[in-house]
């Protein structure tokens, strides 16, 4: 456990000190959200219905720029191979990195969320459920983009082939992730079980993907330094 | 040099130490049983789709509502059902090449994703040209649709992820990699498509009963269409096998000549 800690905080100090790495991230995701307007007109009533969809969207993709760095540039060093012959298990080297992820990217395009709803005249009273649903939504982006990450380590045009791969297994999350917003903006308060259903079916996707990702990561990991 | 003299071994077909289930699918007696049921399987394909056809057009009645456009279905329906049938057998394959290191395994899995792929796009281009009179649209985003639109985005995935490795064992064990993820996720992907269909659009309720004069055209179709996907499978992972031959053949040749004197830089 305690190596486990140890990692994430290697891998968040890196995150922080190789410079640029989150505030990219963020910088696309709010260009992603600052085109929008742009390209549909500046109708807020037609904003405010699509906010939620544009959020997410906007946030996978932001988190998706930002995936290859989970093994890259320790697979580069030769720091991947040292960690894979440690005793701590592959599969909790991929928990940790895919989780120092979700800190260093996840969570700040989560808090960003909200002052990204303002351009999108999204509504006050749905911030609580946009920040709760993107905080409950990204460790499944963090640790199933793990395995993409993983799979396309020694892949020729690995940024290309990560969207491919990746971005069919997003769409439980992104369903469920707009659908709890959406349940929040369309009819405020009546339904408060629509957004509920959503939200814990969110979270299990998040808890399921914390489990598999690391375990599917890990093998094609190992596969890949045999 | 090193690698050169290494290569022969890498040849899929290694013959020492095999368990029984590796000897019933040793490369070489694949090849030999593969080369008799082929025409077997091709023909009665043939036969069967002909067949099929005919009773499709000449012997199946028009629908009260759909008219002529009914026989679409025809098509339609193995092509989803060979989709799907498609990607359980490249994940049967994948998890035995992966658990049991099968050698026919990642030959049967490479070869059945372009096909299962075929087969999805032809399932999502005959339900498009059908709703067009139906519904009045190309595409509707129906839960059924989009969830094999995302069916074909997984094999488009497993083929790109395979074509960008160089190294053809990595490339084979990546890929098992993500068609299991992908089979594991499927049902998750399917429900959330279903929830999110219900959200947005009421079913439009297709599923009635069919006809037993419609039904029989139908799994005579099926079946045709199933034999055609074991031949061309089977053709496939003929190809496949020939192919790593060829290249085995081939590095073995070059490392042959390296290793003799070359008369040319001799002079």
């Amino acid at each position: 456990m305690n190596n486990f800690l140890t990692l994430i905080a290697r891998d968040l100090k890196l995150a922080v000190r190789e410079g640029g790495a989150i505030g990219t991230a963020l910088g696309f995701f709010l260009l992603v959200v600052a085109m929008m307007p742009l390209g549909l007109g500046p109708d807020l009533k037609l904003l405010t219905r699509i906010a939620p969809g544009i959020l997410w969207i906007a946030l996978l993709l932001a988190a998706l720029l930002s995936l290859g760095r989970i093994f890259e540039s320790d697979a580069d060093d030769g720091a991947l191979d040292v960690m894979a012959t440690s005793p701590m298990p592959l599969e909790l080297v991929a928990a940790a990195k895919a989780a120092a992820h979700w800190i260093s990217t996840g969570i700040p395009l989560a808090l960003l969320a909200p002052v990204l709803g303002i351009l999108l005249n999204l509504d006050i009273a749905a911030y609580p459920a946009l920040i709760a649903t993107m905080l409950a939504g990204t460790p499944a982006v963090s640790f199933i983009g793990a395995i993409g990450a993983a799979l396309t380590l020694k892949a020729r045009r690995g940024g290309l082939l990560l969207a491919l791969v990746v971005l069919p297994l997003y769409i439980p999350t992104l369903i469920f992730g707009i659908s709890a917003v959406s349940a929040v903006t369309l009819n405020m308060g009546a339904q408060s079980g629509a957004f509920l259903s959503s939200f814990l079916i969110l979270i299990a996707i998040s808890l399921a993907s914390v489990v598999l990702g690391p375990l599917a990561a890990a093998a094609a990991l190992r596969i890949q330094m045999q | 040099m090193q690698s050169h003299s290494s290569n022969p071994d890498q040849r899929p077909d290694h013959r020492q130490g095999q368990s029984l289930a590796q000897r019933l699918a040793n490369p070489t007696r694949f090849m030999e049983l593969s080369a008799k049921l082929l025409p077997a399987f091709a023909g009665a394909a043939t036969a069967v789709i002909l067949y099929g056809l005919f009773l499709v057009f000449f012997n199946s009645p028009a629908d009260y509502q759909q008219g002529e456009t009914v026989r679409i279905m025809y098509i339609h329906v193995p092509s989803a059902w060979l989709s799907m049938m498609a990607y359980g057998l490249v994940a049967v394959s994948s998890f035995g090449l992966l658990v049991f290191r099968h050698p026919l395994a990642d030959v049967s899995a490479k070869a059945a994703v372009p096909i299962g792929a075929a087969f999805t796009f032809l399932a999502l281009l005959t339900g498009s040209l059908w709703g067009k009179p139906m519904w009045g649209t190309y595409w509707v985003w129906d839960a059924r649709l989009t969830s094999v639109l995302v069916l074909f985005f997984l094999y488009l995935g497993l083929m790109a992820l395979r074509s960008s490795l160089e190294d053809e064992t990595l490339a084979a064990k990546l890929t098992a990699v993500l068609a299991l993820v992908g089979v594991t996720l499927l049902p998750i992907i399917k429900f959330s498509v279903n929830w999110w269909n219900t959200l947005h659009q009421p079913s439009t309720g297709f599923t009635t009963s069919i006809d037993p004069s419609m039904r029989w055209p139908l799994w005579i179709m099926a079946i045709g269409f199933s034999l055609l996907f074991f031949a061309m499978h089977m053709k496939g992972m003929r190809n496949e096998v020939l192919r790593r031959r060829v290249k085995a053949l081939r590095l073995a040749d070059v490392a042959r000549r390296e290793s003799a004197p070359d008369p040319v830089a001799a002079e």
